[in-house]
């Protein structure tokens, strides 16, 4: 076990993370604004990756497909907004999480139907491809890198944003206060539409960025939605922060763990069974330290208190 | 001098910067109601709370006969005898009125982890919830869904699901709010019998109501209580008069 | 408008009485289809206990579900293999009886609703859908990634297991099994629904802070309510198992936690019926649409849409033009 595995590792959860927290932040400003426990959130991802994958082998520009995808997965996201998820906003949770596991079905079933079911493959541009080398000697795939630094300006870009912007403001007071919005003489139906449009094209970006790693095939925004619910429950319900920071500690938590639980436990195992043990432990690692949050931050690590 | 059934001694609680209790020492002694009345935000809610345990108080001790509950949540309180009603009337509105006052009864039991019995057909339940809904007047809603209930009738149901637990004390939070002239002086008459059973503390606006039942009246401004007394004290009272009855007066 | 108790009796009747059109008119397969919906059925009605009377929307039965599943994959596993399941510390054989397969899924689906449900109670709505969603997701990578019971591929057994007094191999005699546990889960839910438990249970759903006035622990209430309800569901994942003599990770997926809840929602949420009604219908729109198109995931999709936004109550709630659930 090398300084540069480890460092090579530690990049890898990084840009994990930076993924997840493409789609944490979308869910919690949602949660945080309209207070809607969207499930359909995963679809928007998968859209976004589906919309670069066609793009971009229609063009062959990378450019474009991720253009495509935070356009296709904005106009998706605004388009359910305001045909069902506008009804919802009074409704209990019980309904928002059926309403949107109905639309699950409907994008996933829907997409299978025009795409099929074999997965589409999205390139690492030309331009993206190959490994740089770091300070340090340490070979590191260029695009990988590019994930981070891509995540981290749009994390960048949504503080801003918030704090700095007439939306923003907007934002916050919706957050704080539904009277004050109106108060305010904001139209609160176009604020909540471009709320959940902005949602759903981060989602979407993460979904072609991602695509690009992984292939492109219906059923895999879920995962990452579910994911995603980690890290709110880490980082805490309606804040960006802890969006980040509890997306980073999730990818590092599951990274970091599916490497090194399987090594500690050759140290009391033999060898296969170690690896067996370790990946078992590995794949529940994130939960632990979901449930550890939970004991002792009930509200997440930036949650308002309850 | 007769042992409080209630008591606070000294109990503080700040929000951020605004200090909703300041060090406030009261009590409750058998037989009596004492009022507690206050300008609004004056933060009589927040001592209630406290009282009842869905607040912990920053410093100060809460007593129930004797014993330091500060500690103890509110079911704690609430299975030691304190009586509770609410200000926002919080009863299972699906259910019905019996069904409410059962639920009362159930907790006064202490068990619940029955899973088989018919809990609207359980004797003792039934008996001890058909009691209290009589008491109350209520009697001819038992089947009625809680939700269908007026406004003044889902205050007389809050009492009696007080009742069922057979309170050493009772804390009231306006319970006046919102009746009719006749549904109050009704309610009046019911309280006034029953500070014998129980001891009440009243957080009440209706001053009509207040003045005609309080033995005590304790003044809330600010989160400070400015004035303990009598009646005739309070009305007289000058630093009362000038913070909170200075229009009226 | 029908009433709901004459609804509850055609539920039954179509019970009793489609198995045995099918036996007599020999469609094996629609006695099967009626064991699976039954089955559905009694996992719901675990869900219910949690979902319409504690209010406690879990999105991650599936866990015990798949737990029940698992009881009886690797319990049977051992036994067709004639290898023990623990040898250390104390020796545990494999077995084919389905009683003692039922008790073992019952006890760890409670065990395990008891520990998701310490976690998870400490947080409510939202939170509590996403933490209940996410143990779910645990036990689903756990199960992939257990080579030694098949990973991702699960568990196949060949016999289905055994109940004193039946043929389980012969299906009017497993459906009837299966009907006899599903009408006994019923008698236990309404009396449940009934008791001083629930009673206290259904108002912990609509006024916590009431429950604790009046000395009762609404959390400690709810959990109860918990794992009551994941032992139930645990016990139908066993029967599930047995129904397909197969088990894989896709019981534990959020899929089927989604499923579950459907069936639910379909019937109506807190009524007795209503996951019967409920399973009832989407094993027949299963087979019907399911055979008209591969995709129908997407009517299945836009009716639940329909029922969430349109007919609160369900199809029970809409026959009957009830909508309020309790009385």
């Amino acid at each position: 076990m090398s300084l540069i595995l480890l460092i090579e590792q530690v990049l890898n959860g990084l840009q994990f993370g930076i993924m997840l927290f493409l789609m944490a932040a979308g869910l919690t400003l949602i949660f945080g604004v309209m207070g809607l426990i969207n499930l359909a959130h995963g679809s928007l991802y998968m859209i976004g990756a589906f919309c670069a994958a066609a793009v971009a082998g229609a063009t062959g520009s990378f450019l474009l497909a991720l253009i495509a995808s935070l356009a296709g997965a904005a106009i998706a996201g605004a388009l359910v907004e305001l045909v069902v998820i506008r009804r919802l906003y009074d409704k209990d949770h019980l309904d928002q999480v059926l309403a949107t596991f109905a639309l699950i079905l409907i994008f996933s079933e829907g997409t299978r139907w025009v795409f099929g079911s074999f997965p589409l493959f999205l390139d690492v541009p030309d331009f993206l491809s190959g490994p740089i080398t770091l300070p340090g000697g340490i070979e590191y795939p260029l695009y990988r890198l590019t994930l981070i630094v891509v995540g981290l300006l749009v994390a960048l870009g949504l503080y801003l944003l918030i704090s700095r912007t007439r939306l923003g403001v907007q934002i916050r007071a919706g957050e704080n206060d539904r009277e004050m919005i109106a108060a305010l003489g904001i139209d609160i139906a176009k604020l909540y539409t471009i709320v959940f449009a902005l949602g759903a094209a981060l989602a979407g970006l993460a979904g072609a960025l991602v695509g690009a790693i992984q292939s492109v095939q219906v059923g895999m925004g879920e995962p990452v939605l579910i994911l995603a619910f980690v890290v709110i429950v880490i980082g805490g319900i309606g804040s960006i922060k802890g969006a980040l920071i509890g997306a980073i500690l999730v990818g590092l938590t599951d990274t970091l763990g599916g490497i090194f639980l399987p090594e500690v436990m050759k140290l009391f195992f033999d060898p296969s069974t170690a690896t067996s043990i370790g990946s078992s432990l590995a794949s529940m690692a994130i939960y632990v330290l979901m449930a550890a949050v939970l004991i002792l931050r009930p509200s997440g690590l930036f949650g308002a208190r309850a | 001098m007769t042992e409080a059934v209630l008591e606070t001694q000294g109990i503080s609680k700040s929000f951020g910067a605004l200090r909703a209790s300041r060090n406030i020492s009261l009590d409750l002694k058998p037989g009596e109601i004492h009022a507690i009345i206050g300008p609004n935000g004056a933060g009589k809610s927040t001592l209630i709370a406290q009282i009842c345990g869905t607040l912990k108080p920053d410093a100060g001790t809460v007593k129930l006969l004797g014993r330091d509950v500060t500690h103890d949540p509110a079911r704690v309180r609430a299975q030691a005898g304190l009586g509770r009603t609410f200000q926002i009337s919080s009863l299972a509105m699906e259910d019905t009125v019996l069904q409410n006052a059962i639920l009362g009864a159930l907790g006064a039991s202490g068990r619940p982890w029955r899973f088989f019995s018919d809990a609207v057909r359980d004797r003792d339940l039934r008996a001890a919830a058909e009691e209290a809904l009589n008491r109350v007047g209520l009697e001819d809603q038992a089947r009625s869904r809680t939700a269908e209930l007026s406004h003044g009738q889902r205050r007389q149901l809050e009492v009696a699901v007080a009742l069922t637990l057979k309170p050493k004390a009772l804390v009231m939070d306006e319970p006046m709010a919102g009746m009719g002239s006749e549904g109050s002086k009704r309610l009046t008459g019911f309280l006034d019998n029953l500070r014998q059973e129980a001891p009440i503390l009243l957080v009440e606006h209706d001053m009509d109501a207040v003045f005609a039942l309080a033995d005590r009246i304790s003044v809330l401004v600010y989160g400070e209580v400015i004035a303990t007394g009598t009646v005739d004290e309070i009305r007289s009272d000058k630093a009362v008069r000038e913070a909170y009855l200075g229009e009226d007066a | 408008m029908i009433r709901e108790s004459y609804l509850n009796a055609l539920t039954v009747l179509v019970l009793l009485a489609v198995p045995l059109w099918a036996v007599v008119a020999d469609e094996p397969f629609t006695i099967t289809l009626m064991t699976r919906a039954a089955i559905f059925a009694i996992a719901a009605i675990g869900l219910n206990i949690a979902l319409g009377i504690g209010g406690l929307v879990s999105l991650g039965h599936a866990v015990f579900f798949g737990i029940g599943g698992y009881a009886m994959g690797i319990l049977a596993h051992h036994a067709q293999t004639y290898t023990a399941v623990f040898e250390w510390p104390l020796l545990i054989e494999g077995t084919k009886s389905m009683p003692v397969i039922w008790l073992v899924a019952v006890v760890l689906s409670s065990l395990a609703a008891l520990v998701i449900g310490i976690l998870s109670l400490r947080t409510t709505g939202v939170y509590f859908i996403m933490i209940t969603l996410a143990f779910g997701q645990m036990f689903f990578f756990f199960a992939i990634s257990w080579a030694e019971y098949g990973g991702e591929d699960g568990l196949s057994i060949y016999v289905r297991n055994g109940f004193p007094g039946l043929n389980t191999l012969v299906p009017i005699e497993f459906y009837g099994l299966c009907l006899g546990v599903l009408l006994l889960v019923l008698v236990f839910a309404w009396r449940l629904s009934k008791s001083p438990f629930g009673l206290a249970l259904n108002a912990a759903r609509q006024a916590p802070v009431r429950v604790e006035t009046v000395g009762l622990d609404p959390v400690r209430l709810k959990l109860v309510a918990f794992v009551i309800s994941g032992a139930i569901t645990g016990l139908a994942g066993a029967m599930f198992a047995d129904l397909n003599r197969f088990v894989s990770p896709t019981m534990f997926s959020w899929q089927t936690s989604g499923e579950i809840m459907i069936f639910i929602i379909l019937g109506g949420v807190g009524r007795l019926f209503g996951p019967v009604v409920g399973a009832l219908v989407f094993v027949a729109l299963e087979h019907w649409l399911g055979g008209l198109s591969d995709y129908w995931h997407i009517y299945l999709g836009l009716l639940l849409l329909l029922i969430v936004l349109f007919g609160r109550g369900g199809l029970i709630g809409m026959v009957s033009g009830r909508r309020a659930v309790h009385d």
